[in-house]
């Protein structure tokens, strides 16, 4: 099912060309004029005066061989020019994810096994910080921590390994503030939802330790709707991670991929847009697998509503 | 909802209902109804409260604290920064309205011909849902910018497009739910048409579940929508969207100014807040009237 | 005051009379809304080692909550008055590892076994979990003595149906897997609330028959909890009934049904249909079963709905009456004493 949406996706973003205005040359070149030349080399490469899903079939083979074009504006491989970037990305997102895993699971878990001031505050917090966009979020931590206190840079990637982490610091907790609310929130639900439940009086009543029935009844039937919004919203992260780019001047796809489309580089759109879809894709099927492998009740493919 | 539930006319129970609803969502849902509808007058009307003309530039002012008439100061081209706060109002508010209408339409037909054909029809929406799901908002947005040029109209089209699947799948669940009561057999035996039988019970049926989802869309739309001004691919300058207004002063911060960035997206969060806390309550109500 | 009644009247040879469980003047309350409703009024009774003490009532009536108290399983915040005794000892202030012993002594079955067994583990793993963490019996002892047990209940290819889940076996596969894991560690007693009610009628006669059977053998007590008069009459010795939290009759269970000393008790038995009489119209108690806190107050409950009502039913709560080897909770006990029994309709 999954490879079926991915087939689709990149249908969509080949289809794209088409949809411009004009003829699929003038999308993309973004309305330059080139030389007649180089307008013989695009029509060649691209099959254009063959069948559309001709077309797209010669396209999808260049793409499975790594051959994405070639970048207008940059006259350069669109995969080398994707494969200097995607490691800022990706760092950016397995930061942040650790962030939101960690933080917003772990706040979920105390709020929801406890009544009290603790966890109407967490509500509370959380409710406000779902609302916060990450750009925002970005300007703010930037305000306070760059320029107020000077503890992280501002902009930039930073040189060593120990300097990125300190320069994604701010990045990585601006893309991380709305989700780890939403993860919290939902955490926070499925843990007092299994505390409520009958099996778990059965434990208690034959005198199962409370913390050993909290481990191995509550939390581990809590973690499989834990699982699915921890993967839906990492999954999130890989479009979103392109704002905070942008906002941090990282040098990523996601920023990358911005100026690409405000220059109308649509070689280089199509190419990053296939890598973050593909990526979408591939953490939707894991989180398939997990939820299949936490419930047993559920076969591999299908997941509840 | 018994069969007796049909012989009310169904406008009548959804104009009752929506004023109980709201009054059943308690001190913060009021609230938030009272920010939302605070917002929504001044985008309506921003233009007329605004004391200055939003567009109108002095960079020797570039910066300036606010003083005299000017209540917030200046932005980083020394323009007054309430009027276009309160102008900015209009896009960042209207903007998310279309996408939500569009893509609430776009999902309920989906949802309920899925849910009244039922069978092979379902199946293959749902597949089609389902399959749809692959694509990011801001990922479509930035696609359609690329193609189209960047502005709201297709940035708005785009999301509206994205977040369908999301709408139809949820929306299905219910609208199965309703076409399998007793009074809609009751209705067909009776001749009464497809369409009618739709439009005029099963969809107002649902009514508080497509109130409380499209409130909760409206934030996320609004969010995203802001995300795509701020990248400079959805409305553009000198218009004075709050994502744009972010975009525009974010170097007014490291230089030790940062009230004219920080502001747009104090309103931002401040209204987007609003709808989600309204969207839940209204999302428990619904949940509560469907049993 | 002692709770044990006078005068049973089994004779299955000599048992000690005092009693394993005893409960005195419980009368619970719980915070719903913010303020506090009574649950369970003053309930009194004892039940002997080895004996099958049927627990009877309408919903609202308290039965469930009644073993909830038993077994401390009472929701947060609820307020306890009364005492409850196991074996001599004090429930109620039992704590931490003496609790969990009590635990192993009071096993509890209940109702719906598809809720109340955990869909992400194993069987195995289920039925051993008490005994590997409370009595730090090593996996494969404690499987061993599963797999037995499983025998005891009628599963015969145990070993194979420790791998599985839950949702791999049937309602009635399920209820005797809980029934054979609660008895593993060996109880003195067995709460048993409404365990056949949610399992179709052949499988309910199964599971009634292996609970007869394993009572039986291990000397088991019980507390068999049910809406259904005549299911308790089939295995306890004795029936209590319950109605709006508080018990109304004490009796011998072969004959509370000829014999009720009590117009509810009297009512719920010419209320279920009979397949060996002829009945012109099905007998049903005007109004529905109040909960305690629904009671009015200081009148007998079950004023408003009893067909013999009399003044002096309302002029204060009805104490118990000891008659005959029973008890009652009726003001007017004495006088219908003969005349409450199950007559022909018509």
């Amino acid at each position: 099912m999954l490879l079926a949406s991915l087939l689709v996706a990149s249908f969509v973003i080949f289809a794209a060309m088409y949809l411009a205005p004009g003829n699929p040359i003038a999308a993309l070149t973004g309305g330059r004029s080139i030389p007649p030349d180089s307008i013989k080399i695009l029509e060649a490469r691209y099959h254009l005066n063959e069948p559309f899903l001709v077309q797209y079939w010669y396209w999808l083979k260049n793409v499975l061989h790594g051959n994405l074009g070639i970048s207008i504006t940059l006259r350069e491989n669109v995969s080398t020019l994707i494969a200097s970037r995607i490691w800022t990305t990706a760092g950016l997102v397995l930061y942040a994810s650790i962030i939101i895993l960690l933080i917003g699971i772990g706040l979920g878990v105390v709020s929801g096994l406890r009544t009290g001031p603790f966890d109407t505050s967490t509500l509370v917090v959380t409710a406000v910080s779902a609302a916060i966009p990450a750009f925002v979020a970005a300007i703010f931590l930037i305000l306070v921590f760059a320029v107020k206190l000077g503890w992280f840079p501002a902009l930039g990637n930073g040189t060593s390994f120990l300097d990125n982490v300190r320069h994604f610091t701010l990045p990585a907790f601006a893309l991380a503030v709305s989700s780890l609310a939403i993860v919290a929130r939902v955490t926070r639900a499925s843990v007092r939802e299994e505390a409520g439940r009958e099996h778990v009086q059965t434990a208690v009543s034959r005198g199962i330790p409370t913390r050993q029935v909290v481990r191995r009844h509550i939390l581990r039937n809590a973690a499989i709707p834990v699982t699915t919004i921890s993967g839906i919203t990492v999954a999130s992260l890989i479009a979103l991670a392109a704002v905070v780019e942008v906002a941090f001047s990282l040098n990523g796809l996601g920023a990358f991929l911005v100026g690409s489309a405000q220059s109308k580089d649509l070689a280089v759109v199509q190419g990053i847009s296939l890598v973050l879809v593909t990526a979408f894709v591939v953490v939707n099927v894991l989180v398939d697998v997990l939820y299949a492998v936490l419930d047993p009740r559920v076969s591999l493919g299908s997941r509840a509503e | 909802m018994s069969a007796t539930a049909a012989a009310v006319p169904a406008e009548t129970t959804s104009r009752r209902s929506a004023w109980t609803l709201l009054k059943a969502t308690g001190p913060a849902g009021i609230a938030a109804a009272v920010i939302i509808l605070l917002a929504t007058l001044v985008a309506i009307f921003g233009p007329l409260l605004a004391p200055y003309d939003p567009t109108l530039s002095d960079l020797s002012l570039s910066w300036v604290a606010p003083t005299g008439g000017h209540l917030l100061g200046f932005d980083g081209q020394g323009r007054d920064l309430l009027s276009r706060l309160l102008v900015g109002a209009r896009t960042s508010i209207l903007g998310p309205l279309a996408v939500v209408i569009l893509c609430m339409t776009a999902g309920t037909i989906i949802a309920v011909t899925a849910a009244w054909r039922r069978g092979a029809v379902d199946a293959a929406i749902s597949s089609g849902i389902d399959i749809m799901f692959a694509f990011p908002g801001i990922l479509l947005a930035v696609l359609a910018a690329s193609v189209f040029g960047a502005g709201l109209l297709a940035a708005a089209v785009a999301l509206a497009i994205a977040y369908t699947p999301y709408v139809a799948r949820v929306l299905r669940g219910a609208a199965l739910k309703e076409r399998s009561q007793q009074y809609v057999s009751a209705l067909e035996v009776q001749g009464a048409s497809a369409t009618s039988i739709c439009m005029r019970h099963l969809v107002p049926n649902m009514f508080p579940l497509i109130v409380a989802q499209s409130t909760i869309l409206f934030g996320y739309a609004m969010v995203d929508l802001a995300a795509i001004s701020f990248l400079g691919l959805g409305v553009q300058p000198p218009n004075p969207d709050w994502g744009v207004m972010i975009s525009e002063n974010q170097s007014g911060i490291v230089q030790g100014y940062p009230l004219s960035a920080l502001l747009p997206g104090l309103c931002i969060v401040l209204v987007v807040v609003a709808f989600n806390v309204l969207g839940e309550r209204l999302f428990e109500q619904a949940q509560k009237a469907r049993q | 005051m002692s709770a044990s009644p006078a005068g049973a009247t089994t004779t299955w040879g000599v048992r000690p009379n005092a009693p394993l469980l005893e409960v005195e003047g419980l009368t619970v309350r719980l915070p719903v809304e913010g303020s506090l409703r009574d649950v369970l009024r003053d309930v009194t009774f004892g039940i002997r080692p080895g004996e099958a003490l049927g627990l009877v009532g309408e919903s609202g009536s308290g039965k469930s909550m009644t073993a909830r108290a038993i077994d401390r399983l009472l929701p947060e915040g609820a307020l306890v008055e009364g005492a409850v005794r196991f074996e001599g000892g004090d429930v109620g202030s039992l704590a931490g590892g003496d609790l969990r012993t009590y635990r192993g002594r009071v096993a509890m079955i209940f109702q719906d076994p598809r809720a109340h067994v955990n869909p992400v583990r194993r069987i195995g793993d289920f039925m051993t979990e008490a005994l590997r963490t409370n009595q730090g019996v090593p996996t494969s002892t404690a499987e061993r003595r599963a797999v037995h047990m499983l025998a005891q209940v009628g599963i015969e290819d145990g070993a194979r149906r420790l791998r599985q889940y839950p949702h791999e076996l049937s309602g009635g596969l399920l209820q005797r897997v809980m029934i054979a894991a609660a008895l593993l560690t060996e109880p003195r007693l067995l709460l048993a609330d409404e365990p056949t009610t949610a399992l179709d009628v052949t499988t309910q006669a199964e599971v009634m028959a292996i609970l007869n059977d394993l009572r039986r053998e291990f000397d088991l007590a019980m507390l068999f909890i049910t809406h259904d008069l005549e299911l308790a009459a089939a295995i306890c010795d004795r029936t209590v009934v319950m109605y709006a939290g508080q018990i109304v009759e004490v009796r011998s269970a072969s004959l509370l049904h000829g014999d009720p000393l009590h117009p509810y008790t009297a009512a719920l038995a010419a209320a279920r249909p009979d397949i060996g009489r002829t009945a012109r119209r099905l007998r049903a108690i005007p109004g529905r079963p109040l909960s305690a806190f629904e009671a009015p107050p200081g009148e007998c409950a079950f004023a408003p709905r009893c067909p013999h009502v009399a003044d002096e039913c309302r002029r204060g709560v009805p104490g118990i009456v000891e008659l005959d080897g029973g008890r009652s909770r009726c003001v007017r006990a004495k006088e219908l004493r003969g005349k409450l029994g199950v007559a022909d309709d018509g």
